[in-house]
C-alpha cells in the first residue's frame, strides 16, 4: 500500500558521492552493466515478477494501492503530467501548463493522441477522468487532492481548474499515478476498462496471476516503449520470486528482502538497483495520549534509536539515516544542517528527567504489514532503549487488519511512507493539523501558520526559511520517530538496459520501467 | 443396487444440510473479522468519508442476516453474485481456479495413489524386510516435513539445475504434455505429502487381515504370496483403503495453499486467502462451498465405493 505522489530523484552523481556511506552493494553497478548501456533497441517480451497483486484488484483507478496495480497501470495508461527520471515534471498528456495567480490552472491538452480503441484523447476525457476522484460519492484515495478544486472546465483545448486559494505545487499532485486519463462518455469514465493511451494494450489479466500486454503500434511518444510485449506476473512468495528471476522465467524483480541480496550478487545471474528515495520508515505516537503528550518523552524516544544500527541491520545498508524528518534529500528545501541526533543514553535519560520520570515502559504495536522488518526494528529499538531506562513492550500484531485496528488507533505504532515531491504535499498529508494521516494526531500552531504562508509565498529565499523552520519543528518537536530513508531495491536479468537515470520518485523507475527499459 | 441408490439420495440430503450449515459458519466468522471490505480495499488511504461511500456503494451498510439472505437466494438460483472487490462475476473468477486446482489434485492424485498401493502392498508383502522399513522410514519423512520445505528442497534439486520450471505458468491454449511439465514439481511435492498415510493405511489393513484363519487357508492350498495379498487380502482391505484415498483427495483440493503460493500455482486457495484478506465475503462463500461440497461428494462416493466392496453390507439392507 503506497501513497500517492512523488518526490524528485536523485541523481546517479550524488548517488555514486553517498556510495561509501550507503553500502556499495547494488550502487556501483557492475562493468558490464555499464557497456550493456547502449542505444535502446526494440524487441523481447519483458517479465516483471512482483511481490504484490491480489486476485481482488480491479480496474478502478480510484482504488489502486499496491505495485502491481500501479505497474499495470502505467503499462496501459498516461496522465497528465508525467515525473521524469530527473524527478521534474514533463509534459504527458497535458503538452503544456501555467498559472498566472496560483489559483486558477490551465493545462494545454496534446493533440493527435489516440486510445487503444482508435478514439481520439479530448478535453472532456480528461475532465471526466478527473472527475472520478472528485465529489461526493467518490472512493478514490486520491479525493483529498480536489478537495480545495471549486471547478474543471473546458475551455477550447485546455482544461481549467480552479483552486479556493493559491497552490504553486498544484501540478505535482496532477502527476499522481491514480489520475490515469479514460475515456470518458457522458462525462464519466467506465471504471472497469482497460482502454487507455499509455504505451501497452492489454491482452489477457487474470487479477493477482498475470497480465500480459502488446505493444500500442500508435504510443504517441518517440523512444519510449522497446518491448514488444510486457508480461507483469504476482509472485507473493520471495524465495519464488528469486528462484524465478535466478532460473530466468522472469526479467525483473521487485523487494528482495535484505538477508539475500549477497547471495544473489554472488550468483552473477543478476544486478541489483538499489535507488534511494524519500520513502521512509515511521513509528508515529499519538501526541493526545500521555505519556507521549509531552515533548520531553518524545525526545527521550528519539535518542534512544540508533539509526545507523537500523539502517545496517533493517535495511541491510541498503537505505539512509533519516533525522526524524520526513522531507528528504530529494527535496527542494531539504535542511540539510539541521543537528543530527544520535543515539545517545545520556541525553535520552537527561529528556526522561526533564519530563519527570526516572524509568519509562510504554507498549510499541508492530507487524511486518507496516514495513517489511518493521518486527525486527521494534526489537531493535527496545533493546537500545533499554539502556536509556525505557522499557519497550513490543506488541505483534497481525498483518491481516493492520491498517484498520493498529495504525492510528493505539497510541505507538510502526508505518510507512512513500516520500513526496513536494513539501507542502508531504506535510499537508501528515502533519497539518486534522489531516487525514496525520498519524502522530499532532497539532503545532507555528507549523500550522508557516504551512499556510509558504504556499503561497512567493519570495524563494522566505519559502526556503519557512521549510526549514518547519522542517526543525517537526524534528524536535514533532510526535512522529523517522529512524531511515528506505532504497528501493530491485533485480534483473543480465540483459536488461536501463537508462543512465533511474527515477527515484517511485519504485521501478517511478513504475515506467515497461516503457522506459529495453533488452541490450 | 435399489439400496445404494436411496442411500446416495439421503447423504445428498445430508450434504445439502452441512453446505448450508457451512455457509452460515463462514459467513458468521467473516463478519467476526475486524474491518470490512470498504476499508480494506482503500488499505492505508481509507478515511472516514471514502469508507462511507465505498460501503454504501456496496451495499455493506445493510445489516448482516439481509446480506445473507440476498446472497443465499441468488446461489440457489445458480447465480454467485459479483465479487465486491473486483464487481467481476464470481462464476468467471472461481472457473479458472476451480479447473486449476481440480487439475493439480487429480495429478497429484494419479501419481500418488498407485505409488502409495503399490508400495503398501509391497511393504506388506515383505513385512518387516529392508525395503518395508526403507519405504515406510522415507513416506514418514516426507510427510513430516512442512510442504514449503519439501518445495524448496525439490526446487533446489530440480529446477535451479533447469530440468523443471519453479514457478507454473499456465495458459489456457496449452498442450496436455507442457501442462503435465510445467505443473511436474507441485504435483511431486504434494505426492511426497500424501502417499505415506495411504500407504500405511493399505500396509495395516492387509497385514491385519493376514492374520485370518482364510488367509492361512489360502496359505496352506500353496498359493503365492503375492496372489493370496492381491486376490485375497486387497478385496478386503478395500473399504479402508478408499476413506483414507478420499480424505487425501478432499485435502488436495481445499488444502494446498501453501503450495500453490511456493510455485505460483493460479488455485483456489490463493483466492481464498486473498478474499479472506480482502474481507469479499461473497468470495470467500463461494469457495468455502465448493471445498465443503468436494469433502461432501468424495465422503459420499467412498462410502458408496467401501459398501460395494462389501457384499454383506449390500445384503442387509
Amino acid at each position: 500500500m503506497t501513497r500517492p505522489i512523488s518526490q524528485q530523484s536523485l541523481t546517479r552523481r550524488s548517488l555514486l558521492k553517498g556510495a561509501t556511506a550507503l553500502g556499495a552493494a547494488g550502487l556501483i553497478l557492475p562493468a558490464s552493466y555499464r557497456a550493456a548501456r547502449a542505444e535502446p533497441q526494440r524487441g523481447g517480451t519483458f517479465r516483471i515478477g512482483l511481490g504484490h497483486g491480489n486476485s481482488t484488484d480491479g480496474y478502478d483507478p480510484g482504488l489502486w494501492d499496491n505495485l502491481y496495480a500501479q505497474v499495470f497501470a502505467a503499462s496501459r495508461h498516461n496522465q497528465l503530467i508525467e515525473v521524469g527520471a530527473d524527478g521534474q515534471l514533463t509534459p504527458e498528456i497535458a503538452e503544456s501548463w501555467e498559472s498566472a495567480d496560483g489559483a486558477t490552472w490551465v493545462f494545454r491538452i496534446r493533440q493527435g493522441v489516440s486510445f487503444h480503441s482508435g478514439k481520439e484523447v479530448t478535453v472532456e476525457d480528461v475532465i471526466a477522468s478527473l472527475n472520478h476522484h472528485r465529489g461526493e460519492d467518490a472512493t478514490s484515495a486520491v479525493k483529498l487532492f480536489f478537495n480545495p478544486v471549486q471547478d474543471i472546465r473546458a475551455d477550447g483545448q485546455n482544461v481549467v481548474i480552479t483552486l479556493d486559494a493559491p497552490n504553486g505545487d498544484f501540478p505535482y499532485l496532477m502527476s499522481d499515478y491514480h489520475l490515469a486519463i479514460m475515456p470518458g462518455a457522458d462525462g464519466k469514465i467506465d471504471p472497469t476498462s482497460t482502454d487507455g493511451c499509455g504505451p501497452y494494450v492489454v491482452e489477457s489479466y487474470e487479477p493477482g496471476v498475470q497480465a500480459s500486454l502488446t505493444r500500442f503500434p500508435n504510443y504517441w511518444k518517440p523512444g519510449r516503449a522497446h518491448f514488444d510485449r510486457v508480461e507483469i506476473l504476482s509472485i507473493l512468495d520471495s524465495a519464488a520470486r528469486l528462484n524465478a528471476l535466478m532460473t530466468g522465467q522472469v526479467d525483473l524483480i521487485d523487494q528482495i528482502d535484505p538477508a539475500t541480496i549477497g547471495m544473489l550478487e554472488a550468483r552473477g545471474v543478476a544486478n541489483i538497483l538499489s535507488i534511494p528515495g524519500n520513502a521512509h520508515y515511521v513509528f508515529p505516537m499519538d501526541s493526545r495520549a500521555a505519556p507521549f503528550s509531552d515533548n520531553n518523552v518524545r525526545l527521550a524516544l528519539k535518542y534512544a534509536i540508533d539509526r545507523q544500527e537500523m539502517v545496517d541491520k533493517i535495511l541491510g545498508g541498503h537505505g539512509a539515516v533519516s533525522n526524524d524528518n520526513p522531507i528528504g534529500p530529494a527535496n527542494r528545501y531539504f535542511h540539510r544542517e539541521m543537528e543530527a541526533k544520535t543515539f545517545d543514553p545520556d541525553r535520552a535519560r537527561y529528556y526522561l528527567r526533564q519530563a519527570g520520570m526516572d524509568s519509562l515502559s510504554v507498549d510499541l504495536h508492530v507487524a511486518d504489514a507496516a514495513f517489511s522488518g518493521a518486527v525486527d526494528a521494534g526489537a531493535l529499538f527496545a533493546e537500545t532503549a533499554a539502556q536509556c531506562g525505557i522499557n519497550i513492550n513490543l506488541v505483534r500484531e497481525p498483518n491481516d487488519g493492520y491498517w484498520d485496528n493498529v495504525w492510528m488507533k493505539k497510541p505507538f505504532v510502526a508505518s510507512y511512507w512513500g516520500g513526496r515531491a513536494v513539501e507542502d504535499h508531504m506535510f499537508t498529508s501528515g502533519y497539518a493539523s486534522g489531516a487525514a494521516w496525520n498519524d502522530s494526531f499532532w497539532e503545532h500552531e507555528r507549523f500550522n501558520e508557516l504551512l499556510v504562508a509558504a504556499r503561497s509565498e512567493i519570495n524563494e529565499e522566505l519559502r526556503r526559511e519557512m521549510y526549514h523552520e518547519m522542517q526543525q519543528i517537526v524534528s524536535f518537536e514533532g510526535s512522529v520517530i523517522i529512524p531511515m530513508n528506505n532504497n528501493y531495491v530491485m533485480a534483473t536479468a543480465l540483459n536488461v538496459a536501463t537508462p543512465e537515470q533511474i527515477s527515484a520518485n517511485w519504485n521501478l523507475d517511478g513504475f515506467r520501467c515497461v516503457e522506459r527499459w529495453w533488452f541490450a | 443396487m435399489h439400496a445404494v441408490l436411496v442411500m446416495i439420495l439421503q447423504r445428498l440430503a445430508l450434504g445439502v444440510v452441512t453446505l448450508f450449515v457451512v455457509s452460515v459458519v463462514i459467513f458468521g466468522a467473516t463478519e467476526l473479522l475486524p474491518g470490512d471490505l470498504a476499508s480494506t480495499l482503500l488499505g492505508q488511504s481509507a478515511t472516514p468519508e471514502t469508507v462511507a461511500a465505498l460501503r454504501t456503494q456496496l451495499g455493506l451498510d445493510q445489516p448482516a442476516p439481509l446480506r445473507y439472505w440476498a446472497w443465499a437466494t441468488g446461489v440457489v438460483q445458480g447465480d454467485f453474485g459479483v465479487s465486491l472487490a473486483t464487481r467481476r462475476p464470481i462464476a468467471d473468477m472461481l472457473a479458472m481456479r476451480l479447473g486449476n486446482t481440480v487439475f493439480l489434485a487429480l495429478y497429484a492424485a494419479a501419481l500418488a495413489v498407485p505409488l502409495a498401493l503399490i508400495l503398501g502392498i509391497l511393504a506388506a508383502l515383505w513385512r518387516n524386510s529392508i525395503f518395508d522399513r526403507v519405504a515406510n522410514a522415507g513416506a514418514l519423512s516426507a510427510i513430516s516435513f512442512p510442504e514449503f520445505f519439501v518445495a524448496y528442497i525439490l526446487i533446489f534439486i530440480l529446477a535451479q539445475s533447469g530440468f523443471f520450471p519453479s514457478m507454473v505458468r499456465l495458459s489456457p491454449d496449452m498442450a496436455l504434455g507442457d501442462k503435465l511439465y510445467a505443473t511436474f514439481l507441485p504435483a511431486l511435492t504434494l505426492t511426497l505429502v500424501v502417499t505415506a498415510h495411504m500407504m500405511r493405511m493399505t500396509r495395516a489393513a492387509i497385514i491385519n487381515l493376514m492374520a485370518s484363519p482364510y488367509i492361512e487357508m489360502a496359505r496352506l492350498k500353496g498359493l503365492s504370496p503375492l496372489r493370496i495379498v492381491l486376490r485375497h487380502a486387497l478385496p478386503n482391505a478395500l473399504a479402508p483403503i478408499i476413506n483414507v484415498i478420499a480424505l487425501n483427495l478432499a485435502y488436495l483440493i481445499t488444502g494446498v495453499v501453501v503450495v500453490e503460493v511456493v510455485f505460483v500455482y493460479p488455485g483456489l486457495g490463493q483466492l481464498m486467502v486473498d478474499s479472506v484478506a480482502k474481507r469479499d465475503i461473497a468470495v470467500v462463500q463461494a469457495i468455502a462451498l465448493i471445498f465443503a461440497s468436494a469433502y461432501v461428494l468424495l465422503n459420499l462416493s467412498a462410502d458408496v465405493l467401501s459398501t460395494l466392496t462389501n457384499p454383506r453390507l449390500m445384503r442387509r439392507t
